[in-house]
């Protein structure tokens, strides 16, 4: 079977997906959606069906090996939920816009390409794709002002940001005459002149962005609170793995050789993001915004696991990102629950004594905050515990020393928004939830508080995630 | 051997109590009811179920007993249950106080009571569990995981500050934890297992052993709390509701003790003989500047929580001894605590359900009233002074006694928390019961049957233990004996290594 199968089914059926629409009219929007959905599911079986092992194909640019299997898997989980999650704010009659699903679809697509990159030219193509999707559909409520200004925020520093990337691209392979990220290793085995270094450095920064790392994360809160809500949901998962897998990849397979020099760079960014996703969530009101610094903070602590540069980190990586996507979908199921009177809200406020007038709600959420601030025995522990081990082994005991801390601060103002659940006097009640929302949030809350009575599963499939990139 | 996994059964039942009161639904006053039977059995049969565990543990085995061991996060993270005579007295105390706390809660939780209830159970469970666990991993789980009910506990149902108090209560412990998670990382990069018993054989390099006994105190003195940390403890005490500032005093303090005996002095010999004079001072320091803050405490609870950290200063200070008395009556003080101090918020509790004030110039007079209100509650301040026939003075004594073989003036300064700890009691004794009966205590009516239920038992372990300390001391004697043998053969050796040199 060819190694790209999945990715080619993914592209025909987005064709044939635009083409139902283009002739069909809006009206199929749900029609639509639900193939997409289908058509996801149906990549991710392929997947799973591809021979196990290595492949490769298009001379190494594209390697299909089990951490692109695990990491594909994961996004295509977040697409699929992110769908899901989107069906109302579709179903709406002055929107239906069958294009969101499409572009969703064609998102993924170039996720999926990026997290297989082999080389630098297959890292941008699935980047631009990636993103050149996610811009149109950040502005995609286009009647509403601050959509539109979040779509063309997040273009304008993306297409600078690429630039960086390309710019550094281009560098590396000046220096080292090659793209392959096997031949940059073979070229940096014994160390790296100035010239690919700061090639590097570009190179990281373009990636810093899309993973909105301190600091390159400007973009992050005003896009997070700008977008439609379910596409803030998509901005914060699936496209999040990619670029971490790609963060990861890079790193770890084209430059083994100047850990060294990479290193210093993913410390100062992990311990800046870790500090700025915590402190500046503080004073946030806009529960939106609070979670764009939450994920700031989160990529933080996945690259406490990069900076190790060992087996032991990427897997920390691995779980963190799993648990990381797990905790975000079931949150913004509970922020796309925020309704009242058909109004969306978004202030934090407006959860008042929410464990009173939906007990239950309240508790899942809460497990969802409590995990997040990793506290035991919620999942978000876990995802903790494996990205500071490996950095306890690799010696990085500064970055584990301020990483936890800087956890502490987190913790506070997840609490808060269970204080304001839980300590504060009810207001009117929330809309009943719909049936999608409950169950992204039900299969969420579940992983997360039950993932420790069973946590073999994900950390062995991590684990040999983990080995196929040594 | 056990065939059935009666630690786990133990630590897991109230869970399923939980549950049940989870599922069971009805109109609010049945509901509310139903909760509070529901709770009441199941704390109950625990502690029936963990009697069996006294009555099966052979008090001359050191080791650890009724374990159990199961695969979990990994080949080196294990599911690893067990006691020995240094935890089995922790569960039992913890066991046997749940069903009082429930009690006591009985009339003056009226909102949302089932979820007090599940949130009191699920708390239990985590408490047992941080007893049991024998993997540091599965240890840090019940530890931490405790902070979230008892967030809730002080936020939900506390007094006007309880936001505040929370707050301060959850930040504080789980600074001090987080480090120690670094070093249960070190530790498990070092020896490649998280299994205590293993770790207990395992010697540790000299400087990781200062960093990571560092972190466990990290951990443990905000826990304990010891001076300077303890701020958070009044503040969480005062606006926690009754039964929560019992379980507060009685049993999660004694988590710091218990760490401290579990981890720091069996892994980290060396260190800790090192950090010893550290511990002292801060004891000290604990026993006189908590006693004499105590003296100054217009709130009744708030002087019962400074009484608690200068009571936790002997328990350092014999712990860190090293010696065979000072360890044995660490653990004895720290049970003796967990009995009076508790009992202590309970009488707080009796007159606050009452009153509602805790202000100590509100009260005057009781023993009009209530004669036999002021009769137990004699019973415990003589208890928590120290006074020979009850139980606080064999652990003070004890603790002092094997600080005394030591360091003398560590002993003699502390001997000095004696009789502070009469001046402040007496006094709020003094203040509380005798003296004219105020005008607005006129009608105050006496000890209930269900509060003489809460508290009769109290007094009954505190003057036999008082006079008869044996079960506790026996218990534990084994377990001690070795922990204080591998101990002082650890610094013996360091001693030797370094006149070598």
């Amino acid at each position: 079977m060819l190694p790209v199968l999945p990715e080619l089914v993914l592209a025909a059926g987005a064709m044939v997906l635009l083409m139902l629409g283009a002739y069909r009219g809006q009206q199929t929007t749900s029609l639509v959606t639900g193939l997409a959905i289908c058509l996801l599911v149906l990549t991710g079986g392929l997947e799973l069906l591809l021979p196990v092992g290595k492949l490769t194909t298009f001379a190494g640019g594209f390697i299909v090996d089990d951490f692109a299997r695990f990491l594909k898997i994961l996004a295509l989980i977040g697409s699929v939920a992110t769908l899901v999650l989107s069906a109302e704010y579709l179903a709406d009659p002055s929107r239906r816009i069958f294009e969101f699903s499409i572009l969703v679809v064609l998102s993924t697509l170039g996720m999926m390409v990026l997290i297989s990159a082999g080389d630098l030219i297959m890292l941008y193509l699935g980047l631009e794709l990636m993103s050149l999707a996610l811009y149109v559909v950040a502005a995609s409520n286009r009647d509403n002002i601050k959509s539109t200004e979040a779509g063309l925020k997040y273009f304008v520093l993306g297409a600078l940001s690429s630039g960086m990337l390309l710019y550094g691209a281009s560098l590396i392979y000046g220096f080292t005459g090659t793209v392959s990220f096997a031949g940059i290793a073979a070229a940096t085995k014994a160390g790296a002149g100035v010239g690919i270094v700061f090639g590097l450095v570009f190179l990281l920064a373009g990636l810093c962005f899309k993973v909105s790392a301190v600091p390159f994360h400007m973009w992050t809160p005003d896009v997070y609170e700008g977008a439609p809500t379910p596409v803030t949901a998509f901005f914060a998962s699936a496209p999040k793995v990619a670029a971490m897998a790609v963060f990861t990849r890079a790193t770890l397979t084209a430059f083994p050789g100047i850990l060294s020099q990479w290193q210093q760079i993913v410390v100062f960014v992990a311990i800046a993001s870790m500090a700025l996703g915590s402190f500046a969530a503080i004073g946030q009101k806009n529960i939106k915004r609070l979670m764009a610094y939450s994920s700031i903070g989160h990529m933080g602590f996945a690259l406490v696991g990069l900076a190790a540069g060992t087996p032991e980190g990427a897997q920390g990586v691995l779980v963190y990102i799993t648990i990381y996507v797990s905790m975000t979908l079931g949150s913004f199921a509970v922020i796309l629950t925020m309704k009242r009177n058909g109004q969306h809200v978004e202030e934090i406020s407006d959860l008042s004594g929410l464990s009173r007038t939906n007990p239950l709600l309240a508790f899942v959420f809460a497990m969802l905050l409590f995990s997040l601030a990793g506290i035991p025995p919620l999942a978000g522990f876990f995802a903790k515990w494996y990205v500071f081990v490996a950095a306890i082994k690799a010696g990085l005991f500064t970055l584990a020393v301020v990483g936890v801390v800087t956890s502490v601060v987190g913790a506070y103002y997840y609490l808060s928004i269970i204080k304001v659940m839980y300590f504060d006097e009810p207001l009117v009640r929330l809309d009943p939830m719909r049936m999608e929302l409950r169950t992204v949030l039900a299969v969420a809350g579940l992983f997360n508080i039950f993932f420790f009575v069973y946590p073999g599963p994900l950390v062995s499939v991590a684990t040999a995630a983990a080995k196929s990139l040594f | 051997m056990t065939t059935w996994p009666i630690l786990s059964l133990v630590t897991f039942l109230p869970v399923f109590g939980a549950l049940i009161v989870y599922i069971s639904r009805g109109d609010d006053e049945a509901a509310r009811r139903n909760s509070r039977w529901i709770a009441l059995w199941t704390t109950l049969i625990t502690f029936a179920v963990s009697l069996i565990l006294v009555w099966r543990f052979d008090p001359a085995q050191p080791d650890f007993q009724f374990v159990e061991k199961a695969p979990w996060l990994a080949n080196t993270i294990t599911y690893h249950m067990g006691v020995d005579g240094i935890s089995l007295p922790f569960v039992i105390l913890t066991t046997a106080l749940m069903p009082i706390c429930i009690l006591a809660s009985w009339k003056s939780v009226t909102v949302r009571v089932r979820e007090y209830m599940m949130a009191f159970l699920l708390l239990e469970t985590l408490m047992v569990g941080t007893f049991c666990a024998l993997d540091l991993v599965l240890f840090y789980l019940f530890f931490e995981g405790g902070l979230i009910p008892m967030f809730l506990i002080i936020g939900v149902w506390g007094g006007p500050r309880r936001v505040y108090a929370s707050f301060k209560f959850f930040l504080y412990t789980l600074l001090g934890s987080v480090l120690m998670l670094l070093a249960i990382m070190a530790l498990y990069w070092n020896a490649g297992t998280t299994d205590i018993p293993t770790l207990m054989h395992t010697a540790v390099p000299r400087n990781l052993q200062t960093w990571a006994w560092l972190a466990f105190f990290a951990s443990f003195a905000v826990k304990l709390p010891m001076w300077p940390v303890h701020t958070w403890l009044p503040d969480a005490h005062v606006e926690a509701p009754t039964a929560g500032s019992v379980i507060l005093a009685a049993i999660l303090l004694k988590m710091g003790g218990y760490g401290f005996l579990r981890f720091s002095l069996p892994m980290f010999p060396a260190a800790s003989h090192d950090f010893a004079p550290l511990i002292f001072s801060l004891s000290v320091i604990a026993i006189i500047y908590t006693s004499l803050v105590a003296l100054m405490q217009e709130d009744i609870k708030k002087l019962i929580a400074y009484s608690s950290v200068a009571h936790m200063g002997f328990v350092t200070m014999g712990i860190f001894a090293g010696t065979t008395q000072g360890v044995a009556g660490g653990v004895f003080q720290m049970v003796s605590h967990g009995i009076v101090s508790g009992a202590l918020f309970l009488c707080v509790g009796v007159v606050y359900d009452r009153m509602h004030t805790r202000e100590i110039a509100a009260y005057g007079g009781l023993v009009n009233r209530m004669p036999l209100y002021a009769l137990v509650f004699m019973v415990f301040t003589l208890a928590n002074i120290g006074l020979p026939g009850t139980s606080g003075f064999i652990g003070e004594f004890m603790t002092l006694i094997g600080t005394f073989k030591i360091s003398i003036p560590t002993a003699s300064l502390a001997a000095t928390g004696v009789i502070l700890s009469a001046a402040y009691a007496l006094w709020l004794y003094r203040k509380v019961i005798f003296g004219v009966l105020k005008p607005s205590l006129a009608s105050i009516k006496d000890l209930t049957l269900r509060e003489c239920l809460t508290l009769m038992p109290l007094v009954a372990l505190t003057i036999l233990f008082g006079i008869y300390p044996k079960p506790v001391l026996d218990m534990s004697a084994a377990s001690v004996q070795q922990l204080v043998n591998n101990y002082t053969t650890a610094v013996t050796a360091v001693k030797a290594a370094g006149l070598l040199q």
